[in-house]
């Protein structure tokens, strides 16, 4: 008998639209550490969510076979029952509650009802001991850095007397020190009988405790491999990661390059509320006419909050650097002031941030450029909606009327509108965040095609994406960021998914 | 782009396509998608009809211009806290700013025996600044607007009290009276127990909606979008005259046209076409409708809702002066839940609760549907214990049936 902790067969999990888990396998071993990797959209954190019983049984198809049973778990405390616990990568702990209060939250240890406080805190600090973490119980999780937290988390799972600990993408807001002192708790664990799913980005961090590794590529299991009993490079785990074949999945296109568009230099970025922390250092980019440039990088790598710092720092207050445009240089403190000089920023997250979902198609579109509709502060409705259908027309959105509400349309669809509101302000600098995410092949393609059609008019475009092969179809040339910093710039035809990945995750040591 | 070109000859193909069956694909998704307005009007006309069959005198020319006068203040604190709401905010403070800007105007005209338009600009000059007062903490410092016009309603309470030194002034001169109690040129043009005035004005009113709904029929004929078949326009427009006429008839024949009825026609028509037609009102929408996106859309958040704020303090003062001119003096405590009744009449009238949806003309027929039931239960004798719960439930099913829409239509998500 094998003595696997955990078995997942055939899991193949569908969205509308989408078939983000196919019959997807995966072993993990009683006591081992095992890392999934793979790029974003993998699958990886939704194996997890159906693990871990956020997808419930019945909305996916294939077994889960813990500790020797078949299980079904209709929630994530079906799961915790049976010492399954879930780290992500937000950290799920209120921030004015003392340690010991989120460490037993929904668990709290009680007498008849009520609390007692004494056995709370000295349970508490055993748990905290066994993570080496010295801090009072009663202080705030509020007062503690990142790395401190997941340690909180940690201690919080062992309180449930875990037996399977997944942590996703535990390191990704940590520093070098908090991160390989989180990795060497996780050893200790290991020597305490405690299985952990480590799901990460950090390649190095694979190769250095792994024992396993499974590799994800669009929802499929790759391969497993065995770190124990063989050397494996992070190359191989890159091209397990990447390989796949890009024929006919974008549309062919021959970039016009013209003069400098937009010029960004020495592009430094806080993050808005822990202003020591520098989410981008010192990126210095440019864009041409006609030029679709690419960046790449991997999850916190600060490719969304550079485009947002320029784009009227939409990214908290606290950033320095040069724009210039055609040369001269140029300010965008505020969005209408980047709108105002040419920049369009379509989001990564269309729902929360692209587009108002109570709201018509018409108004939408027009919603970023109201002023070309109206005069005088009136709107010309007629006009609004002549607006609506010509972009209805051109980027051929499928929508019953221009009347109906954004929020029922397809992915692709919406996509189409937040395209057409900013095609609509008459930008000479477009950057799209993850233009394609969540949208199904088809929609895709013809998202690359307007994408074409933009560039050929003389735009220039930047578009960011964690989908490699997409920068590669589409891209002229490709930026890579690793941890804020820009780490290469490939030309099209030197780029390939080895290379590209390979700086993206390059760390400061290394460089 | 290469797909603009063709987009004349596409368009008008799409309308001359319009067949049978998409018609009426397009009525469902109208009725659908209007179901939460449409339905505020349905449930309007049928608590008019049940009071007008169990009380003989509810559709008497008295009663109606009763009404009207009775609730005025109401609607034209509903239309101003609609667009509060739009935009995702609420203002619990404007009962107090009533009786605040109320108070001032009384010190200016009784106190100071100041002419009575003195006392009007006075107490909307008063509303400003409310408004000033309560948009820099919501817009600049960024408060939330529940906590700044809580407090609001406090302060404001405070210094009514201040200003009236605990007393009420009353009564104001026979002019300021007219303001909420006058009617307009009665029996300029003679009549027979039915003033001419009136109806002359409802005809103008009438031949002004015709032309302008024929105007716009014409505009998106040039812009080529499908209209109403003219027969059916024109039917549209003899049932709304009719109705106008009908009401403009029963006036006549009380006491005339009442100037705050012409008030707020004036401002119902004025704020109708800012929350609908302009930049401004576009705004308060996306704002509330999805903030995040408002922003990154280039809408200068702070000095929309800022304008907001100022709207309302605006409005409130004009409650003001026509609340004390109806009640003919200043009280401390006038004004008492105003604010419950106006924000009650913006959710009856299909506002959102989360902001983003909501119209003038939906708040005044909430704020009517209100003053409607009160005017028909005390003219039914009901008591006043039972006067209260049956608002209260009128307020919850229209709520509870806003929600249900929202979740059948799935549309948030």
């Amino acid at each position: 008998m094998n003595d696997n902790i955990l078995e997942m067969r055939s899991i193949t999990k569908t969205f509308p639209g989408v078939k983000a888990l196919q019959d997807v396998s995966i072993e993990v071993r009683r006591g081992e550490i095992h890392a999934i990797c793979g790029e974003n959209g993998a699958g990886k954190s939704t194996l997890m969510r159906v693990l871990s019983g956020v997808h419930p049984t019945g909305t996916y198809d294939g077994e889960i076979v813990f500790e020797g049973e078949s299980v079904r778990f209709g929630s994530i405390n079906d799961s915790e029952d049976k010492g399954i616990v879930i780290i992500h990568q937000e950290l799920a702990l209120i921030p004015f509650l003392s340690i010991a209060e989120n460490i037993f939250l929904g668990n709290e240890q009680a007498t008849r009802g009520l609390i007692n406080w004494n056995h709370t805190n000295a349970e508490a600090a055993k748990l905290l001991a066994r993570v080496g973490l010295k801090e009072n119980p009663t202080t705030p999780v509020g007062q503690l850095g990142v790395g401190k937290q997941q340690l909180v988390e940690i201690a919080k799972a062992l309180s449930k007397r875990v037996k399977l600990l997944i942590l996703d993408e535990p390191t990704a807001a940590l520093n070098d020190n908090d991160s390989a002192q989180l990795l060497n708790l996780l050893r200790q664990l290991q020597g305490q009988n405690i299985t952990s799913i480590l799901i990460t980005h950090k390649l190095n961090e694979i190769a250095e405790i792994a024992d396993s590794t499974t590799i994800l590529r669009d929802g499929k299991t790759i391969e497993t491999v065995d770190m124990r009993t063989e050397e494996v490079s992070v190359n191989r785990l890159i091209k397990g990661m990447v390989g796949r074949d890009l024929e006919h999945r974008f549309p062919p296109h021959t970039s016009n390059i013209g003069e400098e568009v937009l010029r960004i230099e020495n592009w430094t970025v806080h993050h808005p509320t822990q202003a020591e922390r520098i989410v981008v250092d010192g990126a210095n980019v440019t864009v041409h006419a006609g030029e679709i440039v690419g960046m790449a990088g991997l999850m916190g790598a600060g490719r969304t909050e550079l485009a947002m710092s320029v784009f009227g720092r939409s990214y908290g207050r606290h950033s320095s650097g040069q724009v210039f445009k055609r040369g001269t240089e140029i300010h965008t403190h505020s969005v209408p002031q980047a709108i105002g000089h040419g920049i369009a920023y379509a989001t990564e997250d269309r729902k929360r941030y692209g587009l108002n979902l109570i709201e018509d198609v018409r108004r939408n579109i027009s919603a970023a450029a109201l002023g070309k509709v109206s005069s005088g502060g009136w709107i010309n409705g007629n006009e609004e909606i002549k607006v609506a259908e010509e972009y209805r027309a051109s980027l051929d959105i499928k929508t019953p009327t221009v009347m109906s509400l954004a929020g029922k349309l397809s992915g692709g669809n919406q996509q189409k509108v937040v395209l057409s509101k900013w095609i609509f302000t008459d930008p000479d600098v477009l950057i799209l965040d993850e233009p394609t995410r969540g949208i199904d092949v088809g929609a895709k393609y013809e998202i690359y095609t307007i994408i074409n059609r933009l560039a050929d008019a003389g735009k220039a475009i930047i578009v960011i994406s964690s989908e490699l092969p997409e920068l590669l179809g589409t891209c002229d040339r490709i930026y890579t960021l690793s941890e804020g910093r820009v780490t290469g710039v490939v030309p099209k035809a030197e780029a390939t998914q080895e290379r590209l990945m390979e700086l993206m995750t390059k760390v400061k040591e290394q460089a | 782009m290469t797909g603009i070109v063709n987009l004349r000859e596409r368009v008008t193909r799409n309308v001359r396509d319009v067949g049978s069956s998409t018609v009426i694909a397009n009525l469902r998704e109208l009725f659908t998608r209007n179901l939460r307005q449409s339905g505020i009007y349905i449930a309007f006309v049928l608590i008019v009809g049940f009071f007008a069959i169990r009380s003989p005198n509810f559709l008497s020319p008295g009663n109606i211009t009763n009404i009207i006068l009775q609730y005025s203040y109401i609607l034209i604190l509903a239309i101003g806290m609609v667009i509060v709401i739009i935009a995702g905010h609420i203002d619990l403070s404007v009962g107090s700013v009533v009786a605040l800007t109320g108070a001032v105007s009384a010190v200016v005209v009784i106190k100071g025996g100041h002419p009575w338009w003195m006392g009007a600009l006075a107490a909307i000059g008063v509303g400003l600044l409310v408004g000033v007062w309560q948009g820099f903490w919501v817009a600049f410092v960024g408060i939330p607007a529940f906590i700044v016009t809580l407090a609001g309603m406090l302060l404001f309470r405070g210094l009514t009290l201040k200003v009236l030194g605990n007393v009420s002034l009353s009564p104001f001169p026979a002019e300021y009276q007219k303001v909420a109690g006058g009617f307009l040129l009665n029996g300029f043009f003679g009549g027979n127990g039915v003033d001419v005035f009136t109806l002359v004005i409802a005809a103008i009113a009438i031949v002004g909606y015709a032309v302008n709904s024929y105007r716009s029929r014409q505009a998106r004929l040039n812009y080529l979008q499908s209209v109403e078949a003219f027969p059916l326009f024109v039917l549209r427009v003899l049932a709304v005259a009719g109705v106008v006429m009908a009401f403009a008839y029963q006036l006549a024949r009380s006491r005339g046209l009442p100037i705050v009825l012409i008030l707020l026609a004036v401002l119902i028509i004025i704020y109708s076409l800012v929350a609908q037609r302009s930049v401004f009102g576009r705004h308060g929408y996306a704002i509330g409708g999805n903030l995040n996106a408002a922003q990154l859309s280039g809408v200068k958040v702070r000095r929309v809702n800022f304008l907001i704020f100022l709207n309302m303090g605006f409005l409130a003062g004009v409650a003001g002066v026509v609340y004390s001119s109806r009640s003919n003096g200043a009280q401390p405590a006038a004004g008492n839940m105003f604010e419950l009744d106006a924000i009650a009449a913006c959710f009856i009238g299909g506002a959102a609760i989360t902001g983003g949806v909501g119209t003038v003309v939906g708040a005044v027929v909430g704020g009517l549907i209100m003053g409607v039931m009160s005017n028909g239960m005390q003219l039914l004798g009901i008591e006043q214990s039972v006067q209260f719960i049956l608002k209260a439930l009128v307020l919850l099913t229209a709520v509870a049936f806003d929600v249900y829409n929202k979740r059948r239509a799935g549309s948030a998500k």
